[in-house]
């Protein structure tokens, strides 16, 4: 813990009031229950690991009596990710499909984790967003128990327990990459929790066409123009070949101590036809 | 036991959107050129519009293997015709032909949601629109296709035709012109496009008047 003043001994240091933020930090690293006092409230707080059971039955009884489990928004997609001579580049297309609708033209699918590590995601909108703010807190209260930058690998370790504690239910197929400490790392997790380390990856509906690209293109030691090209094309390749895919471009470029998110780097799909004359729309129709 | 299911259907969806609009004395028949399959495209380039006869255009979106055969048939039986009364097929009576020829396949029926556009026999545009086994209604604009629900609502709103079963009779055509018509079906591609992601790639345009015949193109979003 970052301590003011002379470095006190541990033991001095349990005296000490703590901070609501420490508190929390120390809370998710234990494993029992534990009653906190929080502004004259007691609440009862329950980490354990294991998956929950709770609603199977439940469900089950539901899918039996015909219930329609609900559709979800899956953003049918492509990501992509490549390691280049200084860092690490993200990039994704920004369609949100709900079947065969397209439901947001321009989502943001590169999403913050920490200060030098992003996650692209596929799947499940709801899933991706989720998992990705969780773990992006819990990234931060360790940083703060720590006073170190994180490193890419416990973001890949908290991700990968996360998904394998809910056995694939949980459907996120992830893209995470950043710079730290130990040098550029880029990773694929699956739904299910398990993870590939890649000089360069592809996750999506968009995975294959994007993934053709970069075998015959990629090579070690791109610059970071030579790989903000290449990820373009790749991601590119999936918006025009895949129908899960659209819109635009994202990149995310990180390098030792700088990250440049590049939100619209591409917009290849203009609206082909708009009417001179407009359309006028009668009240109440 | 519960009952088994089938593991292969003899049915495929190539996706698609057409739309016919009737007017006073010209007909619009549009239709996406994007074919695909699942989450990939087979080709930017196929043509949905078939000309049936002089007077009489169809478009068809489905499983472009049974429009295809659907398409055979009628132009066998358009022939024939030909050969019997010396003249061509008259819009409504290919519309009557269409709708049997789906009815004659009703319990292995054609994957194949058409619209008819044309001239009647007084020279006014008339559409038909029909289902997979052959129902059908002379109407004064149709659409049909994966874009279908996006483009209805539009031209219900901006055409406001009523059926002309519904009393008393009224004209089923629009008031439009042939260019605003023409206006009318780019904007309402242009923008099922935004929103399926089975409606792209160009949009063919054919125009059945007086005059005879013609065909324009318009590039879509080919994402």
């Amino acid at each position: 813990m970052g301590m003011k003043g002379n470095g006190s001994n541990h033991e001095c240091s349990r005296e000490r009031v703590k901070g609501e933020e420490e508190a929390a930090a120390e809370l998710l690293l234990c494993r029992e229950p534990i009653r906190i006092m929080s502004k004259g409230e007691v609440d009862y707080v329950h980490a354990r690991g294991g998956f929950s059971f709770d609603s199977c039955r439940r469900n089950e009884m539901l899918l039996n009596k015909g219930l329609k489990p609900s559709s979800f928004l899956k953003t049918g997609t492509t990501i992509v990710g490549l390691i280049f001579q200084d860092g690490v580049i993200l990039g994704a297309d920004t369609r949100a499909t709900e079947g065969p609708i397209v439901a947001d033209k321009n989502c943001e699918k590169i999403h913050y984790m920490a200060p030098n590590i992003y996650c692209c995601g596929a799947g499940t909108a709801a899933d991706t967003e989720a998992v990705t703010d969780t773990i992006s807190s819990h990234l931060k209260l360790h940083r703060y128990h720590t006073a170190r930058e994180s490193r890419v690998v416990t973001a890949l370790t908290l991700l990968k327990s996360h998904l394998f504690r809910y056995q694939g239910h949980v459907s996120a197929a992830l893209v995470l990459g950043g710079v730290d400490v130990t040098g550029p790392h880029l990773h694929t997790i699956y739904p299910h929790g398990s993870t590939d380390s890649l000089p360069f990856a592809t996750m999506g509906s968009g995975s294959l066409a994007a993934m053709a690209v970069f075998e015959s293109k990629y090579h070690e030691g791109l610059s970071r123009d030579e790989g903000v090209k290449l990820v373009c094309e790749a991601i590119c390749s999936g918006i025009f070949n895949d129908l899960g895919s659209g819109s635009n471009v994202d990149i995310c470029v990180i390098t030792k101590g700088q990250k440049e998110y590049l939100r619209n780097h591409l917009l290849p799909n203009p609206r082909t036809y708009i009417s001179s004359k407009g359309y006028s729309f009668s009240k109440k129709t | 036991m519960t009952k088994q299911q089938a593991n292969w259907s003899p049915y495929d969806n190539n996706g698609g959107t057409c739309v016919a609009i009737a007017g006073a004395d010209y007909c619009v028949i549009a239709a996406d050129t994007r074919m695909s399959t699942g989450y990939s495209i087979l080709t930017r380039d196929y043509s949905k519009i078939c000309k049936l006869a002089d007077k009489c255009v169809m478009a068809s979106s489905g499983f472009q293997a049974d429009v295809k055969a659907l398409q055979k048939v009628l132009s066998a039986r358009h022939l024939i015709y030909q050969h019997q009364h010396n003249k061509q097929m008259s819009c409504p009576a290919m519309g009557q032909l269409l709708s049997n020829t789906l009815y004659y396949k009703r319990f292995f029926p054609y994957y194949s949601f058409n619209v008819l556009g044309g001239l009647d026999n007084e020279g006014k545009g008339c559409v038909y629109t029909y289902d997979a086994v052959g129902s059908y209604e002379r109407v004064g604009y149709s659409s049909q296709g994966s874009g279908a629900t996006l483009i209805t609502p539009f031209l219900d709103n901006q055409l406001k035709s009523p059926s002309p079963l519904l009393l008393p009779a009224k004209d089923a055509v629009t008031p439009l012109s042939e260019t605003e018509a023409i206006d009318l079906v780019k904007t309402c591609f242009a923008s099922a496009t935004e929103r399926d992601i089975y409606t792209g790639d160009k949009l063919e345009i054919v125009v059945l008047n007086a005059d005879g015949i013609c065909r324009e193109y318009m590039e879509l979003r080919k994402d």
